[in-house]
């Protein structure tokens, strides 16, 4: 590993001023997705600012009768609140899904956000890949594909999200909450914080230079059967083909998110709209655009499958 | 680079060392603490045989840098039994063949070890999923869930016996 600097930054504006001052800089928190990028030199920062003591670790209600999710939560603790157990069950069983306990221990809410693709390409450093080097070329496409993106994918990189819980979030409206170095803050809807490849893969996120993340909200529960299933190669050690997050009402409406099949968590209105219709003309909506490769045109079945055994134990 | 002044608690006594940023804790551990029940399999946080305890948690310290396990209160294999004095997790391994080369056994029994904390009575689907982050490429994992769900057997028989 390339050798680098250290600090433990005090303050989340004080962080924030620190990254944003040099561009080869990183925050590090759990460091599950990190420290292997960093071994395998895929990332190569000069400098790391230590964040986890920060303070920004609660969960706590917020005013609007949702919940306030701190980025520093980790997985495990997130998965076992009782809140978040009782009206947010789709999210607990998301991350539950994903990873193993030790990394869950370790893995924080908003590092599962901004984790990085495991397309294998992403992770050879001898294979051009425009994600890790801008303009280099995309090696996935033509290259093994089964893994891949089949919707919202560009001629630049069909490399898709790799993270459980950040599906469960678009599902569940959650809100990303950020501090900028100027001492600003915003709230951006989950929708808008993940990017679509297009030209510029190696931008994933709407994050600004020296940007924090500082907590993710959840609007009030709203009830309902929430499932999250996911289909894999194994039960373990794995990451999804497909994964289908779903809160589904009794009247057959609902928020349905997927996963393993985009750049970002797939969540389409019009095909939500479809919902009470069934799983084929939902899947069909969803999947409108796609264009999947001769690898994994078995997505776009599996999609349509995986949501309708979701639908199925819904009703159940 | 500059190495930085680390102090942390291992398996019950104090250390402190130096070392640089970019040392992983498992590194350390071994190299400079010559603690080396912990294992390197894969370095890449996939395999559980770097499993440790820190503060309480189960985690695979080649995905911690050293300077972030400051202050920690770390229990490596070594701190769970003696050749003389078996942890029940250490006999069970050995009655039921929970392991064949051994390499993964340490990263094995110390992510057992925290497991049967958080969770006294699991079931064999608890231990499956718990143990998940752990590989074996011998055993084909059957005697290690014999083996910890035989240790929790044990040690509720022994809580049992002394209330």
């Amino acid at each position: 590993m390339r050798a680098f600097t250290y600090e433990r930054a005090s303050s989340v504006e004080a962080a924030a001023k620190a990254a944003a001052s040099n561009s080869q800089a990183r925050f590090i928190a759990g460091g599950t997705n990190l420290l292997d990028l960093m071994k395998l030199e895929i990332e190569t920062p000069t400098h790391l600012i230590d964040i986890n003591g920060l303070g920004v670790d609660k969960i706590e209600g917020t005013q609007e009768g949702g919940v306030r999710i701190g980025a520093l939560v980790r997985n495990t603790d997130l998965a076992a609140h009782e809140t978040i157990r009782r009206d947010y069950g789709l999210l607990s069983r998301a991350l539950l899904a994903g990873a193993s306990g030790q990394l869950r221990n370790k893995a924080t809410t908003a590092g599962n956000l901004l984790q990085r693709t495991r397309c294998p390409y992403f992770y050879d450093t001898n294979q051009p890949c425009n994600k890790r080097q801008q303009g280099s070329g995309c090696s996935a496409i033509g290259g093994f594909t089964r893994q891949h993106a089949v919707v919202g994918t560009s001629d630049a990189c069909i490399a898709t999200h790799p993270s459980d819980m950040a599906v469960a979030m678009r599902a569940l409206d959650a809100v990303v909450e950020t501090v900028k170095a100027d001492g600003s803050r915003r709230s951006v809807p989950i929708e808008d914080f993940h990017r679509l490849p297009g030209d510029t893969p190696h931008i994933e996120t709407v994050l600004e230079a020296g940007e924090v993340v500082t907590a993710v909200t959840l609007p009030p529960p709203v009830g309902g059967k929430q499932i999250y299933r996911k289909v894999r190669d194994r039960a373990s050690y794995a990451f999804a083909l497909v994964s289908v997050g779903a809160v589904i009402q009794s009247d057959g409406t609902g928020q349905v998110a997927v996963g393993g099949i985009a750049h970002k968590p797939w969540r389409i209105a019009t095909a939500e709209a479809e919902l009470p219709r069934g799983a084929k003309s939902t899947a069909d909506a969803l999947l409108a655009d796609a264009r999947p490769t001769e690898q994994n045109r078995f997505k776009i079945d599996l999609v349509r499958r995986t949501l309708g055994a979701v639908l199925t134990e819904a009703r159940g | 680079m500059s190495k930085m002044h680390i102090k942390l608690t291992v398996n019950g006594k104090p250390v402190e060392l130096l070392a640089e940023p970019r040392e992983l804790l498992i590194h350390v551990l071994r190299e400079e603490l010559s603690i080396t029940g912990p294992h390197i399999g894969c370095e890449t946080t996939h395999c559980g045989a770097c499993t440790i305890d820190m503060d309480g948690r189960s985690i695979k310290s080649c995905t911690v840098f050293a300077a972030q396990a400051n202050g920690a209160n770390v229990t490596t294999i070594e701190g769970l039994g003696t050749p003389d004095g078996l942890h029940v997790l250490q006999t069970m391994f050995k009655e039921h063949h929970g392991l064949q080369c051994g390499f993964c056994t340490p990263g094995m029994i110390t992510r057992a070890y925290r497991l049967l904390q958080e969770n006294p009575d699991p079931t064999e689907e608890e231990v499956r999923f718990g143990m998940s982050g752990n590989l074996c490429r011998c055993t084909g994992y059957q005697n290690i869930v014999k083996a910890i769900l035989a240790a929790a057997a044990e040690l509720n028989a022994v809580k049992e016996a002394a209330q």
